[in-house]
């Protein structure tokens, strides 16, 4: 029998197969379709109010410039479908309408678009549509409209808004030691590198859409039902994805707006927002205040658990960011009580931004396990332990595996944690107090529907299709490695293509199951093609659905932070020394970008914890920042040494690949850690995230000598 | 009044607009915006000459035109990436003359006769440069994005260094620093990563400084 | 961007009388004015690109034993000019915190003078600004002021000039050296270049229309150890929350002179005779620092977010002088 020479491949830090294109400038992204070509420039116009109505617009001083195309306003757009529904099961195939209403539903929102035959002419007529508003009064804050919040009844991902295990309130008033703490995160933003984008030409009936999305199907069926026609005559291309982290999960008024120019001009239509208009006119991530009781006993058992989140969603719309899911399903306690409450602001829309919910609900709740630590005298790591356990506390099921245990102590052993000092501002290295933090992960896994075609070419070379995308998280090569291992091929002789919607459908890049869910596809079609070459198939299609995860068995992956960071003792500056991430995501299928995947979770942690914060002018509705030099993400000097750690783990009870998401848990708890480590560094207990120097400065004064 | 604009593409609208009526995409427009098909500019043009991976472009611009637009638009040389437009992400980052800057900040016409190089001019015959082998090999790069800017702001650093440049973290500044971590951090700090693949940057970085094939 | 016309200057008196007419601008590196023009808060109609003037990129000696930087040196090559390293490493280290390499590269000596503010109401452009559109209020005073100003501004303009290079080269008595349209040549203290907004923050310098910035003149390096110290929100490629230069003489365990120097704190870079004063003479102590920082700041005045820099400054100066004295 001839040995298997291409097996095992899975797994092997191979580089990322599209490393080549990409470092040459020779992927093409949706904007640089039909470069120097045929395509007019379209500009979006938006809103200078955040409430309102539009009384009139003139554009005939934009018109009559030099270029100009086309103006498209309210006036003189096409009927399209409504926006939504608003209730649509998968609310990213919503009617993305455009110019069809007089109303102003927050700042910024689209108001005009300009096409012209260069860029430049689009966007010096943009500016010159003159347009007249009735501004009404809107709700702006989310602080004021905490009180009248509503139940939302379910949030993202389906899962109720409250749950109540046993009796908390009488636990936590009964507990021998209590944390009650209020903390609040802030409205952030995802900008990603790539603004969003698309390209738009008809052939006939036939739209094609270059843009720059997560999702396939969702666009192509968004769109269809916008402009009412058959879903098969809409195209989307996304073959390479600058960036998404939940801002293109939706599709946006710059696809509508192409595709409305292209066809009203019968020439491609391309349009990409300005930076300043990501801020407001695409998603963002819902500020938050979580109230936090946490009741254990003297041995630091948690015997009363509570975690409840006010968030805000437009008014139009219904997303409420799961904050409580991890709390959910992170530690044992007997007596547990979880809340959503939602206000209902008129603002852009929340939406979701890397790992929506964990990232921002575990700032507050390892957070508030630090200050329980803190009051028992019980190390941080040892309290985590005591509280670890197997089975789903709320579920009655247990996890099909789960190692934060083994995180937290591998973790402990490699960083140093023996060395922690427990009493803060006692580590003085120069001007700065140093000091170890420590916090949990965990990101729930799910697995959703794709389809895969795996087909032998006649020269023996195998080709992979599916309507996956890349959105930097090393779809291409983790797909070709599970399909050279599966049918025993040199990874050279597989090409995986990706983003368009001719391929079989699935549900795209989110949620960090993109990896699981377009593997296991891949994997079920190869094994499917391998299995019928004997017999001579050629082809083959593979499926996964979600039921393909085992209902029987909670499924996360977890994981363990540490950090060591600086505070200058004069200035309140905070600088991350060190980052090590200790994790259990099930198989990894590369080595190389599942850590890089890692590490940038880990960086978005630092900019949680230190950096990132937009502020609502409550006077006009508005986001303040809105470029890069004022919400400020990390830059390559934030980021000290960073370590990442996988433990080998198999999860028979999980995907049919055995892998779990890495795409979002680098970021769960990796910003707690860093404000554990300020506390341990300084005392400072800063419950507004982020820390900002000027939130340190009154325990400095205190520490001065 | 309205009326109906026919698309200039022959092709029969009548499974376009559908026939459910309300929800009907129906192109309609004022007489003065459906005119809208105004003359190409009839602006001044500058004629600038550049030369751009060793090729010599002779082009008429609108002045208006930044250098990046005219790399992207123009030279359809679309690996110089527009990721902010306003100098603060580093995505659009060339070497020109020898000195790597934003290229969303300048007009094309302020560099007539200057030697730019983009990403594209980087591979020579066909091989990867240095620094471009190394940043795959490292995995300096997720979305591929901010990539072509982080190479060119690379290859110029290495250059600025050989010069003798200090930086924001050197102890003092009258000496010629070492490229360690954290010059290399520093002096790439104006090119923004969003999926955060800075540590595996520098290390490519430092990679090619050393010499090494990795 | 409006459309523009677009001159190649020839020569410093034609481009000068050239810039004087109404609309025109002069446009050197660009960093700040093409950001501007695309969001069309700056709107000219002709622009002078005295970017290739010969006479703008020279660093050479004075015969007083200083320097004479021409106004269109790049900040990279001012920063890495040896003799600015060695004699005036202040500056070296004011321009290597600002910006990025990048912008560095491109930007100018003249063109960092006068680049203007970052608040955020004054890029908003639908918000109102009196520097943006006199008259329309100020959207800072009751807004979101975090990065605005605390000395030396009105009600009219909060708005924090930011440059780091200016801090050092205040620090430093540098004065600029100018042509005006009619080809008149006069020297200005840098303190004196910039005008308080007072009611008319619109207007920001004290130059006149078409008068340019030939050269920055440094007087021969003042004795002591400078000192220049940024604090900002990230590690680096950011404004500053509140910037120190120092330049401090010792004698024994006291201070013979000192000068300070402020960023993020006013409209221009922000001398403080009064920390100076306090300082001369004084023991070099923690004590003496403080002492020095509450001097400074004695006429502050926060507008709510931006309440912080008091403090910070006073933090920050005390930290920078310990560090220039090596305590």
């Amino acid at each position: 029998m001839a040995e298997s020479k291409h097996a095992d491949v899975i797994g092997l830090p191979l580089d990322r197969i599209d490393g080549r294109l990409k470092v040459t400038g020779r992927a093409t992204y949706a904007f640089e379709y039909a470069a120097q070509g045929s395509a007019a420039y379209g500009v979006i116009v938006s809103a200078s109010i955040g409430k309102g109505r539009i009384a009139g617009i003139d554009a005939r001083d934009a018109q009559r410039l030099p270029g100009v195309l086309l103006v498209l306003t309210k006036d003189n757009a096409p009927a399209q479908a409504p926006w939504g529904p608003v209730d649509l099961p998968d609310r990213f195939a919503r009617a993305e309408p455009a110019l069809n209403t007089d109303e102003v539903l927050y700042f910024g929102f689209p108001v005009a678009f300009v096409v012209a035959e260069t860029f430049e002419q689009a966007s010096a007529a943009a500016a010159m549509v003159r347009i007249r508003y009735n501004p009404i009064p809107g709700d702006y804050d989310l602080h004021a409209a905490g009180p009248a919040a509503e139940n939302p009844g379910r949030i993202d991902g389906n899962a109720p808004a409250d749950s109540a295990t046993g009796d908390f309130e009488s636990a936590f008033a009964n507990a021998q030691v209590r944390i009650d703490a209020k903390y609040t995160t802030p409205y952030q933003h995802q900008a990603p590198m790539e603004p969003h984008a698309t390209m738009a030409a008809w052939e006939g009936e036939m739209l094609t859409v270059h843009t720059s999305a997560q999702l396939t199907a969702s666009p192509q069926e968004g769109l269809a039902r916008t402009f009412n026609i058959p879903k098969e005559d809409v195209r989307i291309i996304t073959r390479y994805v600058g960036g998404g982290f939940g801002s293109k999960l939706p599709y946006y008024v710059d696809a509508t707006l192409a595709a409305i120019g292209a066809r009203t001009l019968g020439r491609p239509v391309k349009v990409a927002m300005t930076r300043p208009q990501l801020f407001h006119t695409t998603t963002h991530r819902t500020a938050s205040e979580q109230h936090i009781r946490l009741g254990a006993d003297r041995d630091g058992r948690l015997t009363a658990y509570g975690q409840e989140a006010l968030v805000h969603c437009a008014r139009f719309d219904q997303f409420t960011e799961p904050v409580v899911d991890a709390a959910r399903r992170l530690y044992a306690a007997p007596n547990r009580l979880t809340r959503h409450r939602r206000a209902k602001l008129d603002l852009p829309r929340s939406d979701s931004m890397r790992a929506p919910g964990e990232a921002i609900g575990l700032l507050g709740l390892e957070c508030a396990m630090d200050e329980l630590a803190d009051a028992l005298g019980l190390d941080p790591v040892e309290l985590r332990l005591r509280n670890d356990t197997q089975s789903d506390p709320e579920q009655d099921r247990p996890f099909a595996s789960r190692h934060l245990a083994e995180a937290l102590r591998e973790g402990a052993a490699r960083f140093g944690w023996d060395k922690r000092v427990a009493k803060p501002a006692s580590v003085r290295d120069g001007p700065w107090f140093v000091g170890l933090g420590v916090a949990s992960a965990i990101r729930g896994d799910v697995l959703q529907s794709a389809t895969a075609r795996a087909r032998l070419e006649s020269d023996g070379r195998l080709t992979i299709e599916l309507a996956m995308t890349d959105i930097g998280t090393g779809s291409y090569t983790i797909l070709t490695q599970i399909a050279a291992d599966t049918m025993d091929m040199p990874v050279d002789r597989v090409a995986v293509r990706l983003g368009d919607t001719r391929f079989p459908p699935t549900a795209g890049s989110g949620g960090s199951f993109g990896a699981a869910t377009s593997g296991s596809a891949v994997l079920a079609a190869c094994r499917k093609l391998k299995a019928g070459r004997a017999s001579g198939t050629t082809e083959a299609l593979g499926s996964v659905t979600p039921a393909d995860l085992d209902e029987a068995y909670s499924h996360a992956g977890f994981g363990a932070h540490f950090a060591e960071v600086g505070v200058d003792r004069d200035t309140g500056e905070v600088r991350v020394r060190r980052m090590l991430g200790v994790f259990a995501a099930g198989r990894i299928l590369n080595a190389k970008t599942a850590r890089s995947q890692m590490i940038g979770g880990m960086t978005w942690g630092i900019g949680s914890a230190l950096l990132e914060e937009n502020h609502v002018d409550l006077r006009f509705g508005s986001f303040i920042n809105q470029d890069l030099a004022n919400y400020h993400v990390a830059v390559n000097a934030d980021v000290g040494a960073m370590d990442v750690v996988f433990l080998d783990e198999a999860d028979p009870h999980g995907s049919p690949l055995g892998s779990k998401g890495v795409g979002e848990l680098g970021i769960c708890g990796a910003g707690a850690a860093i404000m554990n480590a300020i506390h341990n560094a300084t005392g400072a207990r800063i419950r507004d995230f982020p820390a900002t120097s000027d939130k340190l400065l009154a325990t400095l004064e205190k520490l001065d000598p | 009044m309205e009326r109906e604009l026919t698309p200039r593409s022959s092709i029969s609208r009548r499974r376009f607009l559908g026939t459910a009526g309300v929800t009907t995409m129906v192109l309609a427009s004022p007489p003065a915006f459906a005119e809208a098909t105004a003359e190409p500019s009839s602006l001044p043009k500058e004629n600038v000459r550049l030369s751009v991976n060793g090729r010599q472009h002779a082009l008429d611009l609108d002045p208006r035109t930044t250098l990046l637009d005219t790399l992207r638009e123009h030279l359809a040389l679309t690996g110089t990436k527009k990721g902010c437009d306003q100098g603060q992400c580093g995505a659009c980052t060339i070497i020109v003359n020898g000195q790597r800057i934003n290229s969303c900040l300048t007009l094309a016409v302020m560099h007539d006769g200057d030697e730019i190089t983009t990403i594209e001019g980087l591979v020579e015959d066909g091989d990867l440069h240095p620094m471009q082998a190394a940043f795959v090999r490292h995995d300096g790069l997720q979305c591929g994005y901010c990539t072509p800017g982080q190479i060119c702001s690379a290859v110029a650093l290495l250059a600025e260094h050989r010069a003798g440049w200090p930086s924001h973290v050197t102890a003092d500044v009258a000496t010629r620093p070492a490229l360690s971590d954290a010059e290399i951090a520093e002096r790439m700090s104006g090119n923004i990563c969003r999926c955060s693949a800075y540590p595996n940057i520098v290390a490519a970085i430092r990679d090619v400084n050393e010499g090494g094939r990795g | 961007m409006k459309p523009f016309r677009y001159e190649r200057a020839s020569g410093v008196a034609s481009a000068c009388a050239t810039a004087a007419a109404p609309g025109a601008k002069f446009i050197a590196g660009g960093t700040n004015l093409i950001d501007l023009m695309k969001l069309q808060i700056e709107t000219p109609e002709l622009l002078v690109d005295i970017g290739l003037l010969p006479l703008a990129d020279i660093i050479e000696s004075t015969g007083e034993g200083g320097l004479r930087i021409g106004a269109g040196v790049t900040n990279s090559a001012l920063a890495a000019d040896m003799r600015v390293r060695r004699l005036y490493p202040l500056l070296s280290q004011a321009i290597l915190a600002g910006a990025s390499t990048q912008l560095r590269n491109k930007a100018t000596t003249g063109g960092n003078l006068l680049q203007r503010t970052r608040c955020p109401y004054f890029y908003d452009t639908t918000k109102p600004c009196n520097k943006r559109v006199p008259g329309s209020g100020c959207a800072a005073l009751h807004g979101i002021n975090r990065m605005n100003a605390v000395m030396g501004v009105s009600d009219d303009c909060i708005a924090a000039h930011p440059s780091d290079m200016a801090v050092a080269m205040t620090a430093l008595d540098a004065r600029v050296e100018t042509v005006a349209a009619d080809g008149a040549i006069r020297t200005i203290p840098i303190d004196a270049l910039y005008r308080a907004p007072g009611s008319t923050p619109h207007i920001e310098t004290v130059l006149a229309p078409g008068e340019m910035i030939r050269s920055v003149l440094l007087p021969p390096p003042p004795k002591g150890r400078q000192v220049y110290r940024k604090v900002r929100d990230r590690a680096s490629f950011a404004f500053a929350l509140v910037s120190v230069a120092v330049v401090v003489e010792r004698e024994g365990d006291r201070v013979r002179a000192a000068r300070v120097a402020f960023g993020g704190l006013s409209y221009k870079p922000w001398r403080s005779a009064e920390a100076e004063a306090s300082l001369e003479g004084a023991s070099a102590t923690r004590a003496s620092f403080d002492a020095a920082g509450i001097a400074a700041l004695k006429n502050a005045r926060g507008y709510g977010h931006n309440d912080f820099k008091i403090p910070l400054a006073r933090r920050t100066l005390r930290a920078t002088l310990a560090d220039a004295v090596g305590a």
